[in-house]
């Protein structure tokens, strides 16, 4: 899974998980004659320009019209079509929620509802453009598929995996460039998470560009002598339930990671499927019941509590518990 | 009398509908019955291509209830068109059945789409007008959509799409009752204005009486050789057929008692006598 020089993070390439979609979006309108692209006058920043240019008769702008277009993608898809609508999450899918439930997620209509932005780590554009609340929201919708990357290569993977799935797909992108620490050639499947790193003493579960700063907390750790399993989980749902509770299993405490509110997130999933089925201590990295705020996305990482120190932080918390949990 | 064979269709629809309602002991008599003639000049007067024995004929035209609340009505044509029985009429609005308050395509695959929040088919129909021009196809797309739902901004900003695609081979088709759940459209925010809204859009506005058969045939026979997307303004009754009903707004979304509906059965019945030959 793990390029062989991760941990060396000055020297690794820095791409964004937009751009991924956008190189695969591209590839996949050469395959398939009936992937369309809708775009709320995003088309730049959402990374369809070149598919634009490439297929002007498979670009849609839509303009400004972000309920039309999810209600225009769902009559595509109810004809056959397999329409990607692009916007940033705090547009679409928050902004049109109801006619992503009822036209798109009821009438379980083959679209894919695309954001190049989301998460607080959009940065300067400040708290308004900072989607925090997305997952929370797709993830409660019925026959709603929730998927995010954790870097530019499982980018490209999942927007192929949403193509060839058939129903309402929700896929969470970043902005801002995160070091790219997966191999190409590693597999991507709908419903996976995947073990980038053997531990025994507590398991790390993050989504999107966080996994790399969970991989530089357990490296940290390790020089305290605590060995962190990191899982990358970008199924948020459907969840990789025997996974999570193989981990959970053998290291019987776990710190969730995401870049979204701890209420509902990816997190909220993990605690809900571990307290029914193998309850063990489980800590939260994630926005605290917050809006953001402007900075650069390192910068809003430190504030917020999302960074590896804070990772740290967290896991030893959570070790803390587990002591105390297994003399009970 | 002219097109008494439509008329003796909707009669029996209108009949369907206040027996369904009352049965179900709820649902939208007023929408349903104002938009009888409309559909049954669709399904019954030659203008939408469709076949019962194969509901997803690829080249069928498309027709999508915007304004889903008026279900009862589509159930007894579609039923009437020889889509289903007619005995699973009955079973609108009961656990289990596919006949859902408003229609579910899943459960219920005789329709285009799934509905119920009111301004959602105009641009699911641009959709497929969109999708019909993109594969060179020759299906047509009807949308049918109430006044009131002429204030969602999800319309609006429909209006705008389908004139900026140029759409040749879609029509919207307004239930114009003047009736909404608070009060009459023009109280509540602005009927008035909804044709000339169209205009300005640019869309080509053709408006007829929504209930004499002659005026709507003619009307969607023009409609669909116009090359820009035409908005057909009904003007409609709401409650039409049941002279208790008619443009009384506490009809919207009230089921008629056992009583109440013997009387309109009975009404409707001697309107049936005129059309028996």
């Amino acid at each position: 899974m793990l390029i062989e020089n991760w941990n060396q993070k000055d020297k690794l390439q820095i791409k964004a998980t937009r751009d991924g979609f956008g190189e695969a979006i591209l590839e996949l309108g050469k395959q398939n004659s009936n992937i369309v692209v809708l775009c709320a006058d995003l088309a730049e920043s959402t990374r369809v320009s070149d598919f634009k240019n490439s297929f002007p008769e498979k670009f849609f702008e839509m303009g400004l019209t972000e309920q039309n277009m999810a209600l225009v993608a769902a009559g595509m898809a109810l004809s056959g079509l397999i329409p990607f609508m692009c916007s940033f999450a705090v547009f679409s899918p928050i902004g049109n929620l109801t006619q992503v439930r009822v036209s798109i997620a009821y009438n379980q209509a083959n679209v894919k509802i695309v954001s190049s932005h989301s998460g607080i780590s959009v940065g300067e554009d400040g708290a308004t453009h900072q989607a925090i609340e997305d997952i929370a929201i797709m993830r409660a919708i019925p026959n709603m598929v929730v998927l995010t990357p954790c870097d530019f290569e499982e980018a490209k993977k999942i927007t192929i995996a949403a193509a060839k799935y058939n129903g309402p797909v929700y896929l969470r992108f970043e902005r801002q460039k995160t070091p790219i620490f997966t191999k190409k050639e590693s597999t991507f499947e709908i419903g996976k998470a995947q073990i980038l790193k053997d531990g025994k003493d507590v398991a790390i579960i993050a989504c999107g560009s966080l996994v790399y700063e969970a991989l530089l907390a357990a490296n940290d750790l390790e020089k305290e002598g605590i060995y962190a399993m990191i899982i990358n989980n970008p199924s948020i749902k459907p969840l990789d339930e025997n996974k999570i509770l193989e981990v959970a299993k053998k290291t019987r405490s776990i710190v969730t990671v995401e870049d979204h509110q701890i209420k509902g997130g990816m997190g909220s999933a993990i605690a809900q499927f571990i307290s029914q089925n193998f309850p063990v201590p489980i800590e939260f990295v994630g926005i605290n019941d917050c809006f953001g705020e402007s900075g650069n996305f390192e910068e809003l990482r430190a504030k917020f509590n999302l960074d590896s120190h804070y990772i740290k932080e967290k896991v030893r918390q959570v070790l803390k518990k587990k002591g105390r949990f297994n003399k009970r | 009398m002219d097109f008494l064979h439509l008329k003796k269709i909707a009669n029996q629809i209108r009949q369907d509908i206040i027996k369904m309602i009352t049965e179900a002991g709820s649902g939208h008599p007023g929408g349903s019955l104002s938009c009888v003639e409309i559909l049954v000049s669709l399904y019954f007067g030659d203008i939408l291509k469709y076949d019962p024995q194969n509901p997803h004929w690829e080249e069928r035209d498309r027709f999508i209830l915007s304004k889903a609340h008026g279900a009862p009505a589509l159930y007894a044509v579609l039923s009437q068109a020889g889509f289903f029985s007619h005995n699973e009429l009955l079973t609108l609005r009961k656990i289990n059945s596919r006949l859902q308050g408003h229609p579910d395509r899943i459960k219920f695959p005789y329709v285009e789409t799934s509905g119920g929040a009111l301004g959602q088919g105009l641009s699911i129909g641009i959709g497929m007008a969109l999708a019909a021009l993109y594969q060179k196809k020759d299906w047509q797309v009807f949308v049918l959509m109430s006044d009131g739902e002429q204030e969602e901004g999800s319309t609006m900003e429909g209006m705008l799409c389908a004139v900026k695609y140029k759409l040749n081979n879609l029509i919207g088709i307004i239930d114009a009752n003047r009736l909404q759940i608070d009060g009459s459209v023009d109280e509540i925010m602005d009927g008035e204005t909804i044709k000339k809204r169209y205009l300005a859009f640019g869309w080509e506005v053709i408006e007829v009486n929504g209930h004499n058969f002659s005026e709507l045939l003619d009307a969607f026979k023009k409609a669909k050789n116009i090359q820009k997307p035409v908005c057909i303004f009904a003007n409609t009754i709401k409650g039409k057929g049941v002279s208790f009903m008619e443009n009384k707004v506490q009809w919207h979304g009230k089921a008629p008692t056992t009583k109440e509906a013997k009387i309109a059965l009975e009404e409707l019945k001697e309107e049936a006598k005129k059309y028996a030959n």
